[in-house]
């Protein structure tokens, strides 16, 4: 009777699973994240891909309060209208170039040198795709290329799989975060397994930041009381209906989780606990 | 003949990179951009002296919206 149900969530954001204890109080300021040294106010990075217009991606960022946002690389279009540079430039915000579409550590690698050439940042989000249709990281290739920009001086945040392993490995050979997917890129499908992303932040003593699959504000909001460090949001806030209003509340949920997570939640019970003391009751006499 | 961006140009052996983006109206200092001859990045420094070979593969590339 009364026993704490030991689901993977509830163990999670305890911290009972092994107990990870939060790393620092989290008030409403005070609680930046710190990758490679880089200080951020904000637990909320965004993708910047798929926003209908660049006026609705300034709105975006200013309504999510992000300080962190992902950029492609690809070739010049000369018919294109507007700077997509000047946009992000005016928002005031960091530029994290991917190396979305790459295929193998080769390509991956040059996409990251022609990135820091292009944005004079060593910071590259890196992704090496395995499969067309899901989009799932090519892990061998994914641990190559790491391997390689990290020698060369990169602050490497890759894009990995919700494998605990892997993103120790990842973790190993010197990559400055590691950004697990809770489920395909642009699917909306959540966290699909929750126990590894609370293994990963166990496991790894890097940043983890959730990437992939965040449909909505209570998968980011979840991700963070699992203890992830931050949340990566794109096609959740980019194809909304409202992107601004969705980045908003994506802004809300990251905080609200974190808050969680730091708070240390109740552990789960399949019986009730009186929240109310038995001592003082009346007698009401006979019915 | 040069290729750029996978299409084949009128571009001759022997211009230069700074050539190349004035033709894509983009300035020798245009920010976000990066160029990479044969798969090779070519730093900005070069883009104004180093010439082309015949065939040299091209790519002019600049910020998209993505990730």
């Amino acid at each position: 009777m009364h026993e704490t149900i030991d689901t993977p969530a509830s163990a999670a954001a305890n911290g009972v699973a092994g107990g990870s204890a939060p790393a620092s109080p989290a008030a409403a300021g005070g609680d930046e994240l710190t990758i490679a040294g880089r200080t951020l106010r904000s637990r909320l990075l965004l993708g910047t891909g798929g926003f209908p217009s660049l006026a609705l991606l300034a709105e975006a960022i200013a309504a999510s309060g992000c300080e962190l946002v992902t950029v492609a690389l690809r070739r010049v279009d000369p018919a294109a209208r507007g700077s997509l540079i000047d946009v992000l430039s005016d928002a005031g915000v960091e530029l994290l170039p991917n190396t979305a579409g790459c295929h193998t550590a080769r390509d991956a690698v040059l996409t990251a040198r022609l990135a820091r050439e292009a944005f004079a940042t060593d910071w590259i989000k890196l992704e090496v795709i395995g499969d067309e249709d899901t989009l799932l990281p090519d892990a061998p290739e994914l641990l190559r290329a790491a391997e390689q920009l990290v020698d060369d001086g990169f602050v490497v945040l890759p894009y990995t799989t919700d494998d605990p392993v892997l993103a120790r490995r990842l973790a190993d050979i010197g990559c400055a975060a590691v950004m697990p997917l809770g489920s395909p890129i642009g699917s909306g499908m959540g966290i699909r397994n929750p126990y590894n992303i609370a293994l990963i932040r166990e496991r790894v003593n890097v940043p983890v930041v959730l990437d992939a699959g965040i449909g909505t504000a209570s998968d980011a909001a979840l991700a963070m009381e699992l203890g992830c460090d931050a949340v990566l949001a794109a096609s959740a806030i980019s194809r909304a209906q409202d992107p601004v209003r969705m980045a908003a509340a994506m802004r809300a949920a990251v905080q609200a989780g974190r808050l969680a997570r730091t708070a240390g939640r109740i552990p789960r019970r399949l019986y009730a606990t009186a929240s109310t003391p038995d001592e003082g009751l009346p007698d009401l006499g006979p019915v | 003949m040069i290729v750029l961006n996978g299409q084949q140009s009128d571009l001759r052996a022997g211009e230069t990179v700074a050539a190349i983006l004035a033709r894509l109206d983009l300035p020798l200092d245009a920010r976000g951009v990066a160029v990479a001859v044969d798969g090779e990045v070519l730093p900005r420094a070069q883009w104004a002296s180093f010439a082309l070979a015949e065939h040299a593969h091209v790519e002019v590339l600049t910020a998209m919206q993505g990730g």
